[in-house]
């Protein structure tokens, strides 16, 4: 059966984009939608969202592929991202991703074997003053030490 | 000094309508819409001697002026909420502490060029600020502030909260609009200038939080209170990001013009550990960085860090202590604009990489004695040859970390390692 919304997020779709002055003003909300409906952006999802927006699906898939927040392929339940960018490094980011990789078990761009973690590396996410630090899914986590990080990741096992 | 950016952020609950309208807010957005003519306000603000947040310090009354009055055009007023580069992070603050300052800042300076439609495009990791945000632009929409016939002038403004989705380069204002349109975030060519061509081709502001956020104060206290304070060319308060090897990391509000040595020792409480100064980087990862001999005559205000070879940019101050390898910093700041670069000149989209494997090169105990000019060939060839400012603030660091503590890259290149320690 080919990928559509549910009635909820059609709705939602609806109002999204007639709250736009122009209806392709609404494609990065609706873009979110759609990661939020099918998990990722893949091809069926990517065609489905140009169809709606009334664009070539080539079009959507330069917007999709241009932003590190929408993801073509499927991710873990958890996504860990470590900021790298320097005011972090220079306050411990490496250990704190040799911490990750070892208590997960993966290299950075993996997932776990579960499916419940991903492990990414960030650019600065303006946390610069509470590094080192890390956002899970949508949460930001600061001001870490190795004992925070293993209770964090433990709470959410 | 008077607190006039942060004058609410430790109020208990800063972030809500009630707390914010008991300190005053909104008073001035009345003002505004009930006594004052568009020109009025924009009078105002150029006679305070505001200028633009974001990193580049345009005079903020002036840009409003570039806005064709007898355009028959819609008219778009977006803030600036994408906060990416390195090393700062005061809009956050404002963003989860103190909303309503910039939800107050931007309808007014909607109103300034009559905009009926404004945004306020916030990154897409700021999920909170997002949920802040959009609950506090609700609650100013219920109680009249935001929508139609406000204080019953007869004047509509509707206030959309829009989310990015992670790209440093949606910061530049031509970008931000690419991205507002639903492209990628390609920065377009100047001129035209968005208060003339911006979203849809459409008359269009952009101006950054921290620069919205003051308004109400200017507007409350007066344009003369807030060009009584800086220095004559920089006026008013600015907003620092502290980060890096500093004993109290955070943000601070400064009066421009405020000494970068005593601040960092005295406010900042200093290097932590005993250890020494090895370099500043005044303005946010994009611009040069300064050898602590350098630090001594700066001044925080546009004119003096731009004296000194760098420029104030954003105001995020990022201290390296002296346990840091300059190689691995630079490589690290080369790696963040090879990943950040958009892809469209070909100078920025080619010389980011190459920057970036050059110094991992050397980093890695692999570089070439010529490879220091190498890059400096490459950053010069970057400079001035691209659309947008992007190119430049790759191309600046890189030059300016080897122009600094060339010996040290000597050294990295003849040892073949690193002789420094670093965390």
């Amino acid at each position: 059966m080919a990928l559509e919304f549910s009635p909820e997020a059609y709705k939602k779709f609806e109002e999204t984009v007639n709250r736009y002055p122009k209806r392709e003003a609404a494609m990065l909300p609706v873009l979110y939608l759609a990661q939020q409906e099918f998990g990722y952006l893949g091809q069926e999802a990517i065609e489905y969202v140009a169809r709606l927006m009334g664009q070539p699906p080539a079009r959507v898939y330069g917007v999709v592929s241009f932003y590190t927040m929408l993801y073509t392929k499927p991710i873990g339940r958890y996504h860990v991202q470590v900021c790298r960018t320097l005011p972090c490094a220079l306050r411990g980011a490496e250990k704190l991703t040799s911490l990750l990789k070892k208590t997960l078990g993966v290299e950075v761009g993996q997932t776990t074997a579960d499916g419940r973690f991903t492990l990414s590396e960030v650019e600065c996410l303006a946390s610069c003053g509470t590094a080192p630090m890390m956002q899970i899914n949508d949460a930001y986590y600061e001001n870490l030490t190795d004992r925070k990080v293993t209770e964090i990741l433990a709470a959410l096992k | 000094m008077e607190k006039v950016l942060l004058r609410n952020i430790d109020v208990p609950d800063s972030h809500t309508l009630a707390v914010y309208t008991s300190r005053n807010g909104y008073r001035a957005w009345e003002e505004v819409v009930r006594n004052l003519k568009p020109e009025q306000l924009i009078e105002q603000v150029k006679a305070s001697g505001l200028r633009g947040r974001g990193g580049a310090g345009f005079p903020t009354g002036m840009k409003w002026s570039f806005v064709p009055k007898d355009s028959p055009k819609p008219k778009y007023l977006v803030c600036n909420a994408d906060e990416s580069e390195p090393g700062t992070f005061k809009d956050r603050l404002l963003i989860e502490k103190d909303p309503h300052a910039i939800i107050e800042g931007t309808l007014m300076a909607a109103y300034a060029i009559q905009s009926h439609t404004a945004f306020i495009y916030i990154r897409g990791e700021l999920v909170f600020g997002t949920q802040v945000l959009e609950q506090a632009v609700a609650e100013a929409a219920r109680a009249g502030y935001i929508g139609k016939n406000i204080f019953g002038s007869g004047y509509d403004l509707d206030l959309i909260v829009h989310r990015g989705a992670g790209a440093y380069i949606c910061g530049e204002e031509t970008a931000l609009l690419s991205s507002l349109e639903g492209g990628r975030g390609w920065p377009k060519v100047k001129p035209p200038f968005p208060a003339t061509h911006g979203l849809f081709g459409c008359p269009t502001v952009v101006n950054n939080v921290e620069t919205l956020a003051v308004l109400p104060w200017i507007i409350e206290h007066g344009a003369a209170a807030y060009a009584a304070m800086g220095t004559e060319k920089s006026k008013g308060t600015k907003l620092f990001s502290v980060s890096g090897h500093i004993s109290k990391p955070g943000v601070y509000e400064l009066e421009m013009g405020y000494p970068l040595v005593k601040f960092l020792q005295e406010d900042c409480g200093g290097v932590p550990h005993g250890r020494k100064l090895k370099g500043v980087i005044p303005g946010g990862a994009s611009m040069p960085v300064l050898r602590p001999e350098e630090l001594e005559k700066v001044n925080l205000d546009y004119e003096s860090v731009q004296a000194a070879g760098s420029l104030l940019g954003s105001g995020g101050v990022i201290v390296m202590d002296d346990t840091t390898c300059m190689v691995r910093a630079a490589s690290n700041i080369a790696r963040f604009f090879a990943h950040e670069s958009c892809g469209q000149c070909s100078p920025c989209r080619e010389g980011c990489h190459w920057m970036e494997k050059i110094f991992h090169r050397i980093e890695q105990g692999h570089g070439d004695k010529n490879d220091l000019d190498l890059i400096l060939n490459v950053s010069n060839n970057i400079m001035g040859n691209t659309i947008c400012p992007f190119g430049d603030a790759a191309a600046m660091p890189a030059a300016a970390f080897i122009k600094k503590y060339r010996e040290e890259f000597e050294e990295h290149i003849a040892q073949k390692r690193c002789t420094v320690r670093m965390e």
